[in-house]
């Protein structure tokens, strides 16, 4: 279907990631792309999840006329969302400080310079 | 006037003073609504631990060490993990399996709310207040510890 | 070497673009789990958010390793930026 523009809008930033992450030299750079990565996955189960005109799945004061379960949307991808975005905080600060790291060590953040691992 | 070495001008403390009380409650009115209002634990920890963010920017990290070490930031994550499994191990005596929902129908939190559309009642959702709080404590101390050792350790005198 | 990764990259964007051409379409989930979970949270959990009854009841243990993930995250942060002169 080609109306479906939110799986598109997903692949596009799996898209744009992966081409930071191959093409840049720079070790931010290259986090910043496995951060947005990240971000089209969890877009990606969020409309994955997604019901057509659905409310959240809270009962609270909820508006009476909604059909229950048709009118909300599915409350299991909404939660695996929401470990995905822990992990992925966990996994952030886990990289960030191996750059630290690197940049102390070789006084560099180009990937091209830090080799000595090869030799 | 003369800037402090590190953190930012006066102006910019006194309201980070100011804030930082609110966001704290705003964090626990999320965690402890976990189970009736969008929220819960990770997000109301999160919220938490943006409080002790702000505060590292404004005050600086080594102010902010000197009132809470980064020890007792990390007790905090320890014990919303020890409640965590606690509270697990209690449903595997108390009911069937681990983690299992032992509290329904009992006096605390045991409360079934009537189906569909309901105010909300705070004294609903059997363990998931407990495990929200264990939780949120658990994502406080974890982000905060983090930002604060980053912070500590990225100083250009820290090497 | 680089020529090589492009051609592997833009392969790999068509193959993204025509999954996402192939998808089923957007906003008619298959729902039979979700449905249940929507209709009975409130009876077996007694939590208004069938969110929160996901995360901290029908799937609990992935919420444990979840906590198991940020601990480890934590541990591996404080081992990095570990000061030499205190603590040795």
């Amino acid at each position: 279907m080609i109306n479906n523009v939110p799986f598109f809008a997903v692949m596009l930033l799996i898209a744009i990631g992966l081409y930071t992450i191959l093409f840049k030299r720079n070790l931010i750079k290259i986090a910043m792309g496995i951060v947005i990565v990240e971000a089209g996955v969890n877009l990606f189960l969020i409309t994955l999840g997604y019901r057509e005109g659905g409310l959240a799945p809270i009962y609270t004061h909820l508006p009476s006329g909604v059909e229950i379960p048709g009118g909300l949307v599915l409350p299991v991808p909404q939660a695996l969302t929401l470990t995905s975005i822990v992990i992925g905080v966990a996994i952030l600060a886990l990289i960030l400080s191996f750059v630290v790291r690197i940049y102390r060590h070789y006084e560099t953040l180009d990937s091209r310079n830090i080799r000595r691992l090869k030799e | 006037m003369t800037m402090p070495d590190e953190g930012l001008s006066p102006v910019v403390r006194v309201i980070a003073a100011m804030l930082f009380p609110f966001i704290l409650i705003f964090s626990l009115y999320v965690i402890l609504h976990g189970h009736l209002t969008p929220g819960g634990g990770f997000q109301g920890g999160a919220i938490g631990a943006s409080a002790v963010v702000m505060l590292i920017v404004a005050y600086g990290a080594r102010w902010v060490e000197s009132k809470a070490g980064e020890e007792s930031v990390s007790v905090l994550e320890s014990l919303g993990g020890l409640m965590f499994v606690v509270t697990g191990l209690l449903g595997f005596l108390l009911a069937a399996t681990f983690l299992s929902n032992f509290l329904v129908g009992e006096v605390l939190f045991g409360e079934i709310p009537t189906f569909g559309s309901n105010p909300g009642i705070l004294n609903t959702g059997g363990t998931l207040p407990l495990l929200n709080i264990a939780v949120g404590l658990k994502v406080i101390g974890g982000l905060a510890s983090v930002v604060l050792i980053m912070a500590l350790g990225s100083r250009r005198d820290a090497a | 070497m680089r020529k090589i990764a492009a051609l592997v990259f833009l392969v790999f964007v068509a193959f993204l673009l025509y999954g996402a051409y192939e998808m089923r379409d957007f906003g008619r989930p298959p729902s039979d789990m979700d449905d249940y979970i929507i209709e009975n949270s409130q009876n077996e959990t007694g939590a208004n958010n069938a969110v929160t009854a996901v995360v901290f009841d029908y799937r609990g243990y992935d919420t444990l390793g979840e906590a198991t993930v940020l601990f480890t995250a934590v541990a591996g942060v404080m081992a990095m930026f570990r000061r030499r002169d205190d603590h040795a």
